[in-house]
């Protein structure tokens, strides 16, 4: 028959008895649970920056470019050949089966002329197909239609930013503003989309229709050229089918012979997103592999202390046998302080750990999450540190002869 | 029915290669409600002997029987079970637990006896009520006298109803004056509660209070006289 609460009292009180003692070997497991927690605070922080940075460009998503031309010996780099044409793009659209969408995209810088305020930014005609590939809904206003594509009106959809600059606080939307002295009626306003992985502003751009960009703005010598095609798969298990279908396709359209190379690349974004999620996964457990090594190191400060004091407490072990207590009334007993001392290391360490991330995101300006999961499992695991830490001690006091211990002095 | 019946006990100690017969053949009965004292010289196999009567030690050969109960074939945890609800005892050095208040040492064996919290605190009450130290139940160990420690600790060894109170030299560590209380109070426990106490002394003046005397020498009895009170 084993008594808890007396038994907590019991400990409680040898415990406060060693108050400095206690309270440095809870350091070692202050320390450990803190580390756990701020360490994986930390990787979150990271892999959920980057799990948004996907998100941001748009899941799914693969990039076509055309090939690079070379004139006189001199490769110009990849996108300097003009290979992609619109043609292409509804192609894929209709025959690669892994493809849901897709968007192609003629872009360049302009001036916007609004009123009396003027902004230079990239303007990027394309079709409807962009906001789907791109995650990227309307804010406000209407998106363009598939129609305004065919007949290239005059229609512009503007990114936040752009709005920010030229109208401030009004409403742009009916409003004409005049890109490279064209005029464009604003049919819409694009949603916040935030930085790019590679740190630009998303929101600094317009959309118009791709035939209008063709037509108006950026045309070159070559009709229905477009300078990059966007594709959104159906899902991430479709990403390597709907690459090499494209690829298929692309190779017979540009009647590519087997053995030459293409004049076109594709990219797929999301897959190298999702390598740099995994790097992130795994700097994670490793940080926190490592922080649990201090944890782990707390607990065999844990079983040293409880050690001499099952050596110091030999008399009372040896009062308490010849009163009755059993073997489970002595282990549980030093079991018990052992856990005590690592669970109140454990809640002092959560309150450290949580603290010290925040301090890291303050300081260090690193986006810190302190997931429910790692405060639990820090949690759970110093307890289970003081049990098996404690157990040997506790195993080692009960198996004293109460004769030998009365006698000890 | 013998409270205590101990048939040819024997306790043989191996140090290293040599065996020391610390008890040889020991055989002894002792009736409820006795006050035994056991004499004899250091080395005598006494203590032994009361180790193996407080089931702290189990024989080497013969047997013991607590209340008809066959000490000899029962494993550790049930001897603790046994030593918490059928012995009290009473040591030289009182070993009452540090940094505990009296109450809480008294309170101890019915912790291991999974008595209720309330009715064990009523039960210690009582008992240091009945050693005389009403209004100390809150001291610890170091703020209470010699006499009053071994009161703490005879109030423990009664607490649980124990039939049976081994006491090692109660009196060792105690003056004179406090030694005749501390005795008169297990001759009142003796006579009032027909309590059986078995006491272990050298000194004549304390066997005197007990109503019977046994003698060891070199691992044997060689005396043991019953006579009146004084």
């Amino acid at each position: 028959m084993i008594n808890i609460p007396s038994t907590l009292r019991i400990a409680f009180r040898a415990l406060k008895v060693n108050k400095m003692r206690s309270a440095l070997t809870m350091l070692g497991i202050i320390i450990g649970v803190g580390a756990v927690i701020a360490m994986l605070a930390v990787g979150t922080g990271a892999s959920k920056r980057i799990a948004e940075q996907i998100s941001s460009i748009g899941s799914n998503l693969i990039m076509i470019l055309p090939g690079a031309t070379t004139s006189g010996g001199v490769r110009m780099g990849s996108g300097t050949q003009p290979t992609l044409t619109m043609g292409d793009a509804e192609a894929i659209q209709k025959e690669c089966s892994a493809v849901s969408n897709i968007a192609p995209i003629l872009s360049g810088v302009a001036q916007i002329v609004y009123g009396h305020q003027n902004w230079s930014t990239g303007v990027v005609g394309t079709t409807p197909g962009m906001l789907t590939v791109r995650d990227w809904p309307v804010a406000s206003g209407r998106s363009f239609t598939d129609q305004d594509v065919k007949s290239a009106t005059k229609v512009c959809l503007l990114g936040q930013s752009v709005v920010d600059n030229l109208f401030g606080d009004m409403d742009p939307i009916g409003q004409a503003v005049r890109i490279k002295k064209i005029p464009f009626t604003v049919i819409g306003v694009l949603s916040t989309k935030g930085q790019s992985p590679q740190g630009q502003d998303q929101d600094d751009t317009i959309l118009v229709p791709v035939t209008t960009a063709q037509k108006k703005l950026f045309g070159t010598t070559f009709p229905g050229m477009v300078r990059i095609i966007m594709v959104k798969a159906k899902s991430t298990e479709d990403l390597s089918s709907a690459e090499r279908q494209i690829n298929e396709l692309l190779r017979q359209r540009h009647r590519i012979g087997p053995k030459q190379d293409n004049d076109f690349t594709v990219r797929n974004l999301t897959s190298i997103m999702q390598t740099a999620e995994q790097s992130t996964k795994v700097m994670t457990i490793l940080l926190g592999a490592i922080a649990s090594v201090s944890l782990l190191v707390g607990g065999i400060g844990i079983m040293n202390i409880m050690l001499v004091s099952v050596t110091e407490r030999t008399r009372e072990i040896g009062i308490r046998m010849a009163i009755g207590a059993k073997t489970w009334d002595i282990r549980l007993q030093f079991i018990i302080e052992a856990l005590i001392l690592s669970l109140i290391g454990g809640v002092a360490g959560i309150v450290i750990g949580v603290s010290g991330s925040e301090a890291i995101s303050f300081f260090a300006g690193w986006t810190t999450i302190v997931s429910p999961l790692s405060v639990f499992l820090a949690f759970g695991f110093s307890g289970l540190v003081g049990i098996f830490f404690g157990f040997y001690p506790a195993y080692k006091a009960s198996l004293l002869d109460p004769i030998d211990a009365l006698r000890y002095e | 029915m013998a409270l205590i019946e101990a048939r040819d006990i024997t306790k043989i100690y191996r140090i290293g290669d040599i065996k020391v017969n610390a008890l040889s053949n020991v055989s002894l009965t002792i009736e409820k409600g006795e006050f035994v004292a056991v004499m004899g010289p250091s080395g005598s196999g006494k203590s032994t002997f009361m180790n193996i009567l407080g089931c702290l030690d189990k024989p080497t050969d013969g047997k013991y029987f607590l209340e008809n109960i066959d000490i000899s074939d029962l494993e550790r945890d049930e001897l603790a079970g046994i030593r918490n609800k059928k012995i009290g005892f009473v040591f030289q050095g009182y070993n009452l637990l540090p940094r505990t208040s009296a109450i809480e040492n008294v309170e101890l064996p019915m912790l291991y006896d999974g008595v209720p919290a309330r009715e064990r605190r009523q039960k210690a009450m009582d008992a240091l009520k009945s050693v005389g130290l009403e209004g100390r139940e809150d001291h610890n160990p170091n703020q209470l006298s010699g006499g009053q420690q071994q009161r703490v600790a005879i109030a423990r060894a009664l607490v649980n109803n124990a039939p049976l109170i081994l006491a090692d030299e109660p009196t060792g560590n105690l003056d004179t004056k406090t030694s005749v209380e501390i005795m008169e109070l297990f001759v009142k426990l003796n006579t009032t509660s027909n309590m059986t106490v078995i006491l272990v002394t050298h000194e004549n003046d304390i066997a005197a209070f007990s109503r019977r005397v046994i003698k060891f020498i070199d691992g044997r009895i060689i005396s043991d006289e019953k006579r009146k009170t004084v």
